[in-house]
Parts: C-alpha cells; structure tokens; sequence
C-alpha cells in the first residue's frame, strides 16, 4: 500500500515538473484539451471570417476587395446607398473645384467638434500634435518636417482640398480614408479650423462674463 | 492448515478504497488545474514575424489603441494593415531589418503572417464594438498589453470568463473616456460600486447570459 502511494506522489511530482504551474509565458501553440482530430468541425469551422487565411484564393485572404463601379447597398450617413454627393465625398463643389464650407447634410455643432477632437486627436495627433503645430511625439523619433496648421496657406485652405489630403495623402502623408469614415473627415476638418482660430485668438474673444477665469478686466 | 493469507488482508478493501479516493481527488485536480484555458491558454505569447513592441508604441509613444485598431469601435476584428505601419515608417528607421517583412508587404501586397493570440472558436460570436461602446475597456481582457513587448495571452477567455463579467458588469465597467486607457480605473474602483451601478443603468448595460447572447 505505501509503495502505491509513493508511486502516486512521484506521478503528481512528474507531472508538475512537466506541465509548470499556470502564468507561465510559452511560444508554442496552446495545448488542446479537445483536438480538432477527435472532435472535428466545431471549434474551427470552415467558414470564412474577417481577416482569417483562405486557401481558395489566390491571394489566401478570406476578405474580398469589391470590384471597381460596385455600389454598396446602404452606405453613409443617412444610409445614403450611392456617393453621388461629391461635396460630402471629395469635397469638390458642382463645378470642380474644392469646395468651401462644410456638407449641408452635416450638422456642425458642438457634438461634431467633439468627435473631430476625438478622431483627430487618436489619427492625427502622432505627428501633427495635439494643437495642430506639427510638433508630434513622432517628431523625436525622426518624422520629417510636418507642416503647422497655424500659416496664411492652411487657414485659407479651402475645407474640400483639407478633405483632399485626408482622403488621398499628400506627400510622405499616406491616406487616412481607411480610418476614417467621409463624417469624420468632415468632423476632423471642423476641429481643425477650431484649432487654426484658437491659435489667432486675442483679448476681445474671450467673453466679458468668462474674463475673470482669465485674470483679465 | 496453515493460514492462506495474513490477517491484514482483511483491512485490505478498506485501504483499496481510501486509495481510490485519493486518487480521483488528485485526478480531479490535476484535470481542473491543468486541462482548463487558465492554464492552456493564459501566457500564450507567440512569436510574431515582425517583433512589433506595444510597450514602445502605446507606452512609449502614447499611440492611442485605435490609431491601428482602428475598426474596434464600429466593426470589430482590426490587425492592422500594412499601410498603417508605413504612415511612419515610410520616414523612420526605414533601413531596420526588423521591418524588412512589413517593407516586402507594401511592395507585394502579401499579408504579414501575424500570429493569432486570443483565439476564439468558431461558435463564438464576439463582437467587440458592443464591448467597447459600453464601457468595458481593453484592459479587461487583453491585459496591460501597453507594458507588452511581445502580446501575451492575460486572461483565460473560457466561458466562465465572459460569464463572470456578464453576470457583474458594474465590476468591469469604466466610464466611455478611459476605455481605450490601459492604465485607468474601473467605475468601482474609481468612484464606488453605486456609481458603477448608475452607469450600468444609464448606458441600459444587460449582457446577454442566454446560450444565444453569444452562440449561434
């Protein structure tokens, strides 16, 4: 009876020295309690989900680029199915060129703002910096010259050719189009022209009722 | 006649079946310690093609979680594409052999073999932007991955996982403005648990805790 017991305590010492404890950081795939050979086609399913391999294309990707002139069938603010509006999508008024002003289906008020500061603060921040003076933290790590925000040029900037550059890139600037949807361009263009007059703002902006927070008469 | 077998023989059954016990407790708790994603999956940190550092880039820098996730919020699954990398790297350290692989994929189009980490089965309907819109941060899941230099597994993401904070919102629960932040607090720790609860209430936070909240 005792040999039996001793052999019980050697199996559990084998199989802790073996296995570890738990926490331990490993490289190799995870043990599978249940492996796909014994209990197949649950776990992993052979249907195609969004950025998982796919051996029947020949680019094994399971995501589809739509072809070219496809039309989504709902898409946009307002579920609007077709980008016929070329001032909301490129920013180009009726006669080409980059139009000014923002989309009339586009409400700008105080809850767009926000959002263009918080879009613009995660996408454009790295380098631009968070006040638009193209003084990012990516700066300190060799990122070229960003240009300001706060020059004649960009202040006189037509808000579509801004939209231009969001949505195609400019320069070493790749596109942000991925990232952000054509309302949030809007929305980041809109906190970007806050940021522009805030920089240019004097003594006679500041309400006289808010004066005092400032220390001034 | 002589005796066939000793006298202790007699205890014998009684001894067979306190060993017996013994060994299906031992058992028992091997199995629950051992065959359990607590210990299968937590720690998983696989190598990746590319030896891309969190903690350089969301500690270091303070990339914000969606510069490169981008779709968290509104369509879930986000490994971010190769362009993502380039919008910096096109300018910095564009000679470093650790991004010869990313430099090949923006000149081929291939996708970089990234390495799955928090893997889920195919019955699982997860879907992140309804986590994320609703207060719970990315902390409670995937760890504190901004100290990460390799991404590595932190919580078992068993069944019993997901129930624990089905069941209990309030004690995951952070407010909308620190759900990207690693390094915040949770409502409950922050402000107690009758504003965690006011929060679960005014954002009408009910977690599914039906088979079909999250199987199909």
């Amino acid at each position: 009876m005792r040999t039996l017991y001793i052999l019980t305590a050697f199996a559990v010492v084998l199989t802790v020295s073996l296995l570890g404890f738990r926490g331990r950081v490993f490289t190799h795939p995870p043990m599978d309690v249940f492996p796909e050979w014994a209990f197949p086609g649950m776990k992993y399913q052979p249907k195609l989900t969004q950025q998982t391999p796919s051996a029947f294309f020949s680019d094994g990707r399971a995501d589809r680029v739509a072809p070219p002139n496809t039309v989504a069938s709902s898409y946009g603010p307002a579920g609007q199915p077709l980008r016929n509006d070329s001032f909301l999508y490129q920013g180009r008024a009726p006669d080409g060129t980059f139009a000014r002003g923002f989309p009339p289906v586009l409400k700008v008020d105080m809850r767009f703002l926000n959002r263009g500061r918080d879009r613009f603060t995660i996408y454009c921040s790295p380098c631009h910096g968070l006040v638009g003076d193209g003084n990012g933290i990516v700066k300190k790590y060799g990122m070229g010259a960003v240009p300001t925000y706060h020059d004649d040029r960009l202040r006189k900037m037509a808000e579509g050719e801004i939209f231009g550059t969001i949505t195609n890139g400019k320069g070493q600037m790749n596109p942000y189009a991925d990232k952000l949807a054509p309302a949030d361009r809007w929305a980041v263009i809109a906190y970007v022209r806050a940021l522009q007059r805030a920089q240019i703002g004097t003594v006679s902006d500041v309400p006289d009722d808010r004066k005092g927070e400032l220390g001034i008469k | 006649m002589a005796k066939l077998f000793p006298k202790s023989i007699n205890r014998l059954p009684l001894q067979l079946a306190v060993y017996l016990v013994v060994v299906v407790c031992v058992a028992t708790a091997g199995v629950t310690y051992y065959m359990t994603p607590k210990y299968t999956r937590v720690g998983y940190a696989p190598i990746q093609p590319v030896p891309y550092s969190h903690a350089k880039h969301v500690g270091e820098l303070g990339l914000d979680c969606r510069y490169c996730h981008s779709t968290i919020d509104t369509a879930g699954a986000a490994v971010p594409t190769t362009q993502t990398c380039m919008n910096c790297h096109n300018q910095i350290k564009t000679a470093s052999p650790a991004l010869a692989l990313v430099r090949d994929s923006l000149q081929s189009g291939r996708s970089i073999p990234w390495v799955h980490v928090h893997v889920m089965p195919s019955f699982v309907y997860f879907d992140h932007s309804v986590h994320v819109n609703r207060g719970v941060g990315c902390v409670e899941c995937h760890g504190k991955v901004n100290q990460m230099d390799v991404v590595t597994q932190m919580q078992p993401m068993s069944m019993g996982f997901c129930l624990d904070c089905h069941r209990a919102p309030e004690l995951r629960v952070r407010a909308k403005a620190d759900v990207f932040n690693l390094d915040s607090k949770t409502i409950e720790a922050a402000q107690g648990i009758d504003a965690a609860r006011r929060f679960v209430h005014d954002w009408n936070i009910r977690p599914p805790q039906s088979c079909s909240g999250c199987h199909r």
